[in-house]
């Protein structure tokens, strides 16, 4: 277990070092930002002094070399397009951000795990079918067609939700919610259903496939020969069987959740770090998107180990150290 | 400084809502883009100011029409020495912190606009020196003669010297030093609204300053002023549409129809000051892009008329913009001096002619050269890169287009790595000079900065030149009819149209289409 995680550590710092090695060779594709920093009336020789300035002409290396020292020490830099601190503008963003990531995640795990029982029990009833063939449109349909969608019918016709934002914060200490105001609440609305649909519909579909499969099996025979009641067999056995994938999917799924939020909080015009980011290639702010790159790959490292750690949790058979040939269905 | 800054959460405060009292209203502005600084002088670039109008002020003001009007300075002209101008400052003028406005601000404020790390010292490099007379008068000695100083202080604005001393902000920020400087976020102007709250790409809120020396004058009846960052076209559209904001700057193209049905919303439309055009390597001896080596097609006067006829700019007009757009003979948007209708002419579209005129010039086969182009810069510029690409095809001519980023498309002008392409241009001056001394006179460091047609003519450089120091307005106006006459005649670039802007607003908003798209809410009227 120790040795686990000292080599799980050891992988992420790893991980790190060559999504940021990677990060830094594509930048100088992007763009140059001194393009952007000075007004149309700077001359040739202001523009290479910025350069200069900003150590833009270093070998690729040695700016990642600046960059990795840096980073050590938790300094991120300057932002070029808003002249302030990259950490300070990540902490900033990163509250709405997850506030985002984590409702969505819990609306599609639970709803998921709970549509996904329901077609897998009703499999002829008419309201799972009709659920199943909603779940299609939602593994279907891009991101940002649902998003737009949604302001269409709820904002513009019904003038039910806010378009844009996340409408009143409240802030506790560094952190923001929108949570505890009314129109913060409206405001999540529609974010969180278009950021969670494809995950509910993902989940949902897994969910249906691994109860029918269980369902099948023999323990469920035997446990309804004993005469356990149905809804026991459901969710005290059946459910729990279906779990080990179910965690997999969700865990890898929240990463990505908060690393392409992108889309959603481009349509939505939310204050988060995938807007900051989409900004940031806009503008060829090399110090955002190296922070926010690190970030997300963090994130993905982080949401991998805690994945392997709830599966000890989740399958005895693992704790157990299960001798050779047993186990796997 | 907890009264300038405040938090979000005050920012939040006012409701989600049109908000209606009494004494006046909250007016929600809606734009694609935030201003990058509230620095005065740390960014030179159109965003940044137009907020910061707000909260600062210069000396002298440009009303929607491009038009210079007093704003600090109450009058100001040239002294017996053509060197030195004066400027009467205006009285009575305070600072949201309270303290009154004088001389020593105005000269603190353009040293500091004046520092290397300042984006704006360009506008400023004729200036000697700034000096106080008294209290409200300030001389500005310039190194040479210049007419035209007074049209580069529009966008200078004027800071508190005591506050910037105060708060550590005297120096503009350097962006090697990894500190953020005081004034990046937080203001204290003379302008008609006070800021209350800022979130950078979300959110800026102001108040209108109780103290503004004109609030007699601009009754625009705003108390407070909420400036609202809304990237996505469709969502800024739908905020429109929902009543959630009241004015939004850059209606996109495709939703002009459907605000003008809306029964609660208007669209006012109106020329920008900014001209869209293709730049040709004409100087050098070969293209790089080319297929043709060993000349260059583009230096031969015949093809660049070939071209400019095969252009159809109506149709680019029509289908394109989908009308939204004033197709154009000159590179020189109308209302800068110099302009005429004459030149704004352009030839009609006639292959035929064209397709001699490159026979007659020896390439009768056409050409292939590189063709490149922005895809975030201007009103659907890689569209009408695309649509050139056909016209230019219909005689013979093969471009290759590449359309990519600004922050790839511009260092290809500045750095000379382009043959063909395509730009805008505004001209903050409304004079023909910064058009010739960018896009015409001979590159150096100094001049010629956006030139990337490597095109250069003594004869024109001389005239640029005189211009500078040229004080007898007719005498001056003269020469710039006589340089556009020989680079009409030269076609160096292919004018394609001006710009329009779209503004959508609520019926009872009143705000008029400004010409820089720099639109300043004390000159808008709300009527209930």
């Amino acid at each position: 277990m120790i040795a686990y995680g000292i080599r799980s550590v050891l992988q992420a710092v790893l991980v790190l070092l060559a999504v940021a090695l990677l990060a830094f060779s594509m930048f100088r594709y992007v763009g140059d930002p001194v393009a952007n920093m000075v007004g149309q009336e700077a001359t040739q020789g202001d523009r290479e002094a910025l350069r200069e300035r900003l150590g833009l002409d270093d070998p690729i290396l040695v700016q990642f070399g600046r960059f990795v020292a840096d980073a050590v020490q938790g300094e991120f830099g300057i932002s070029y397009k808003q002249g302030r601190k990259v950490a300070d503008l990540l902490a900033e963003r990163l509250p709405a951000t997850l506030e985002l990531a984590i409702l969505s995640t819990l609306l599609a795990v639970v709803l998921g795990i709970v549509l996904g029982v329901y077609t897998a029990i009703r499999r002829d009833g008419v309201i799972a079918n009709t659920v199943m063939v909603l779940s299609l449109v939602g593994v279907s349909l891009p991101t940002f067609v649902i998003g737009i969608g949604l302001i269409y019918l709820f904002a513009v016709e019904l003038r039910w939700l806010p378009s844009y934002g996340r409408g009143e914060v409240v802030q506790i200490g560094w952190w923001t919610t929108g949570l505890l105001t009314e129109s913060g609440r409206k405001s999540l609305i529609m974010p969180v259903l278009t950021l969670g649909f494809f995950q509910l519909t993902l989940i949902m579909r897994l969910v249906r496939s691994e109860m029918l499969e269980v369902m099948r099996t023999d323990f469920i025979k035997f446990a309804r020969a004993r005469g356990i009641n149905e809804r026991s067999i459901t969710f005290r056995h059946a459910l729990r069987n279906t779990l080990i994938p179910v965690v997999t999917i969700a865990g890898l799924q929240f990463g990505g959740v908060v690393a392409f939020a992108i889309v959603t909080e481009s349509v939505f015009q939310w204050p988060g770090l995938g807007a900051l980011f989409v900004q940031a290639v806009q503008f060829v702010d090399i110090p955002v998107m190296a922070a926010y790159l690190m970030f997300v790959a963090a994130v993905f490292v982080a949401t991998n180990l805690i994945v392997d750690l709830l599966y000890f949790a989740l399958d005895p058979r693992l704790r157990n150290e299960a001798p050779a040939g047993a186990g796997g269905r | 400084m907890r009264f300038f800054t405040g938090s979000i959460v005050a920012a939040a405060a006012a409701a989600c809502l049109f908000v209606q009292t009494a004494e006046g209203r909250t007016l929600k502005w809606a734009r694609s883009g935030d201003a990058l600084t509230l620095d005065p002088h740390a960014q030179n670039e159109g965003p940044t100011h137009n907020l910061n109008h707000h909260i600062y002020e210069p000396l002298i003001i440009r009303d929607s029409k491009g038009k210079a009007v007093p704003a600090l300075a109450e009058s100001w002209g040239l002294t017996s020495d053509p060197l030195v101008w004066e400027f009467k400052l205006r009285k009575g003028v305070k600072f949201h912190d309270g303290a009154p406005f004088t001389a020593d601000d105005v000269v603190f404020s353009y040293e500091r606009a004046r520092q290397p790390s300042s984006d704006m010292k360009q506008l400023l490099s004729s200036v000697d020196t700034v000096s106080k007379v008294d209290d409200h008068t300030v001389r500005i000695k310039t190194k040479g003669p210049n007419p035209l100083l007074p049209a580069n202080l529009t966008d200078l604005f004027i800071m508190n010297k005591a506050w910037a001393e105060k708060n550590n902000t005297v120096k503009v920020q350097d962006f090697k030093n990894k500190e953020e400087n005081f004034a990046v976020r937080n203001a204290n102007g003379t302008g008609p609204f006070m800021l209350v709250s800022r979130a950078p790409d979300v959110k800026t809120v102001m108040k209108a300053f109780p103290d503004y020396w004109g609030k007699d004058q601009y009754k625009h009846g705003v108390t407070q002023l909420e400036y609202i960052v809304i990237k996505s076209d469709a969502t800024r559209t739908a905020a429109l549409l929902s009543g959630e904001v009241d004015f939004v700057q850059d209606l996109p193209v495709q939703d002009i129809e459907r605000v003008k049905n809306s029964p609660n919303l208007k669209v006012a439309i109106g020329p920008e000051n900014r001209s869209i055009f293709l730049g040709m390597n004409v100087g050098a001896k070969e293209l790089e892009t080319s297929d043709v080596k060993g000349k260059n097609p583009f230096a031969d006067k015949r093809v660049r008329h070939a071209l400019n006829m095969a252009i159809n700019r109506e149709a680019i007009q029509r289908v394109v913009m989908r009308g939204q757009s004033v197709p154009t003979g000159t590179i020189a948007p109308p209302g800068v001096n110099g302009w005429t209708k004459e030149m704004d002419k352009y030839p009609p579209v006639d292959l035929n002619k064209a397709k001699a005129l490159l026979k007659e010039a020896g390439y009768e086969k056409g050409f292939s050269v590189t063709f490149h182009c922005p895809n975030d810069r201007y009103v659907n510029d890689e569209a009408i890169c695309q649509s050139a690409v056909g016209m230019l095809g219909q005689v013979g001519v093969k471009a290759n287009l590449v359309a990519q980023s600004k922050a790839l498309h511009f260092p290809l002008i500045q750095k000379e790595q382009t043959d063909f392409y395509l730009l805008g241009w505004g001209v903050p001056t409304f004079d023909s000079h910064y058009i010739f001394t960018f896009l015409y006179q001979t590159r150096t460091d100094k001049t010629g900065g956006w030139n990337a047609t490597r095109y250069s003519n003594p004869e024109i450089d001389k005239l640029t030149v005189s211009l500078e120091s040229e004080t007898d307005l007719e005498k001056r106006n003269a020469t710039i009819a006589k340089i556009w006459n020989v680079l009409h005649e030269e076609t160096i670039y292919i004018p394609i149209h001006i710009q329009t802007l779209a503004y959508g607003m609520r019926k009872d908003v009143d705000i008029v289409v400004d010409i820089s798209n720099q639109p300043k809410i004390k000159f808008a009227v709300l009527t209930n």
